[in-house]
This record gives structure tokens, sequence and C-alpha cells, in this order.
């Protein structure tokens, strides 16, 4: 059975698009799933970073499509998980280095042989998105619970309509409970009101982000982070299981509790 | 929000967010904008007094959705014919 194109798109930039994307791609690969991920973003290229991969680049997607390499030689193993690999993006060239026809013939050529091609979309409405979206079967909008990035994912939504690439799935990324308790953060309820789509999945804010993709390791591999846990089971969700929204923060202990009782956050 | 904005009555901004969020959506999806959906609402009373004798300060054109759709509402109050059945 040929594998699926999920596409990971946002409008605005700095929402977690690449973070999404490389943390789902480790979940899916650590559940046995073989998966490429493909950066699409040209010249601003990122999820070798986050993936921890930069090191051993030696071709790109823009060398694939230009024929001055083979698609297995621009292919990156990673270390940790044998069935992940990466298409890095080309750094030094542009968006119109690609274009929406090409994409689909690699895709095409990808989901042969593996299970999930993960495209990490630029920001943007250009020509970067519309080589995103080309290939898609499946598109995931990345948003935070703030009014620009709502309003950019909104408008990204009514493109993917008008693209017959919907009905799209939403990814609320880096929602901070404590806000959302004291009425100062739109929650997860809200988004889904004014977005009117259906929800993949929300992940706490969560300092561990950070800090794994400070070390190049996908934050959904550390078993004690919740964000971690949060792209675990968004990857689950794809898999077709019936996995509940985990609540968004311990329930603390009881002195916790106590003080969010007379209303002092923590 | 602390207790001294709950004491001063300011509405919480997540609110706030949501509330202009929803105006502003409304006017992004169908790239119509105040300005515009007010023309459209004096064009239409012009065209539809041609032919009934309607109230124009009672007209209300409003765009409201469900789900992503997106609908233009109107509510046109006609005035009472003075003519008597025949």
């Amino acid at each position: 059975m040929p594998g699926t194109v999920l596409t990971i798109t946002s409008g605005k930039g700095g929402v977690g698009k690449t973070t999404a994307t490389a943390n789902i791609a480790a979940a899916l690969a650590s559940r046995g799933e073989k998966v490429v991920c493909l950066d699409a973003d040209i010249g601003l290229r990122n999820l070798d970073l986050v993936l921890g991969l930069e090191n051993r680049i030696v071709y790109d997607l823009v060398d694939v499509v230009e024929g001055r390499c083979r698609l297995r030689q621009a292919m990156i193993r990673d270390k940790r998980l044998p069935n992940l690999f990466l298409i890095p993006a080309a750094q030094t060239r542009d968006k119109t280095a690609v274009s929406p026809t090409d994409m689909v013939q690699l895709c095409n050529e990808l989901r042969q042989d593996y299970d999930w091609v993960l495209i990490d979309s630029p920001a943007g409405i250009e020509r970067g998105f519309r080589n995103a979206i080309a290939p898609a079967d499946q598109v995931l909008v990345v948003t935070n619970p703030e009014v620009s990035a709502v309003r950019d994912a909104d408008r990204i939504i009514g493109l993917i309509e008008a693209e017959e690439k919907g009905p799209a799935r939403l990814l609320l990324n880096r929602l901070n409970p404590a806000l959302v308790r004291e009425g100062n953060m739109l929650d997860a309820e809200d988004v889904l009101e004014l977005l009117a789509i259906d929800l993949l999945g929300v992940v706490p804010e969560d300092e561990s982000v950070v800090v794994s993709a400070n070390r190049g390791t996908p934050v959904a591999l550390d078993a004690n982070s919740r964000a971690g846990l949060a792209f675990r089971n968004i990857a689950r969700r794809l898999l077709g299981e019936d996995v509940p929204l985990m609540p968004l923060e311990d329930s603390g202990g009881l002195l916790q509790r106590l003080g969010r009782l007379f209303g002092k956050g923590d | 929000m602390g207790w001294l904005d709950r004491l001063r009555g300011n509405k919480n901004s997540a609110r706030q967010a949501k509330d202009r969020l929803q105006l502003v959506l409304v006017h992004d999806r169908t790239d119509l904008s105040p300005g515009q959906l007010g023309a459209l609402k004096d064009e239409l009373i012009e065209v539809i007094s041609r032919y009934v004798d309607i109230e124009p300060q009672a007209v209300e054109i409003q765009l409201s959705q469900s789900g992503r759709e997106q609908y233009l509402v109107a509510n046109i109050p006609l005035r009472p014919t003075r003519r008597a059945r025949r």
C-alpha cells in the first residue's frame, strides 16, 4: 500500500512547524513506521538541525530535482531511528528552484517505499507553500493560541480548501495552561470554534522542547517530557488510534492546588 | 487575570482575543471590509425600495457563519401598507 503524504504548514512563521515535523516523524518511526521527512523550506533549512543531522548533508532536495544525484543519495538516515530519513532543503537557493509538479513526482516515488512522507512547509502563502501542499494527502495546520497565529491559520485553511486539499486538521502548539487558567490565553476550545476544523492534538508549552532542539534530539523520544507525550499521542492518532487529549498540566500536590484555589499562579 | 483586574472589571484578555478574532476572521474569509459591507447595504436598500416600501434605518446586513461557511444575512422589515384590502 502506498504511503501517506502529510504536509505540516501554518501561514505564520515561528509557531513550531519544524518542531512538529521532526517530532511527529520521530514518534511515527519509533512505532515502527517507515518515515521520510522532506524540508521544503528552501533557503531557510532547519529540519536537519532540529533532528541533529546537520553534519551529514551531502545532497539536498534541489540536487535531486535537478538530477545532480539519485534520490537515495540525498536521504540521510537517522542515527537513533533506522527507519527515519531526512531529505534536506537546499540552503543557497530559493523556493523557485522547485515546482509543485517536481514535488508531486518526488512524493509519488517516495510513497512507494515509505509509510509516511512528512513535508515541512515554509511560512507564507507563496510558492514555497504551494510546493509543500501540492503532493499532500493530508494537511496539518500548526498554530499557537495567539491572535496573529490564529488569523494566519484561518487564512491558510481557506487556501488549503481552495486547493482541494482539505479538510486540514489542527495542531495547537505551545499552549500555556497557567495562562489559560487565569483567562489570558485562548484555550483549545476557543481556537477550534474560531477555525472550525478538527483537532489532531494540543502540545503544551514545555522547556524540554528548547532543550532537545539545542541537542538535536527530538523531544518525542524523551519519555519524561509532556510535549514529547503530546507528540507521541499525535502520532498514534495519525495511525488511527483513538487517544484522548491528555490533561494539560499535572494536577500537582495539595499545596499547588490550594495555591490555585486562592488565585495564585504557579 | 489578577484580582486587581477583576476588581477593576477588566474583561479577561482571552475573551477579548476571541471576540476580536471572530470579527476579523469573518471579514478575512469573505474579503469584504466593513466599508464595503456598508456600501452593499446602501445599494441594496436603494434597489429594494424600487419594488417595496421599506424602513431604511431598520435594515440589517450581517456576515454570519456556520462552521467554515459564510452567510450574508439580511433583515429587511417592510413598511405596513396603507392600502385597504378589497
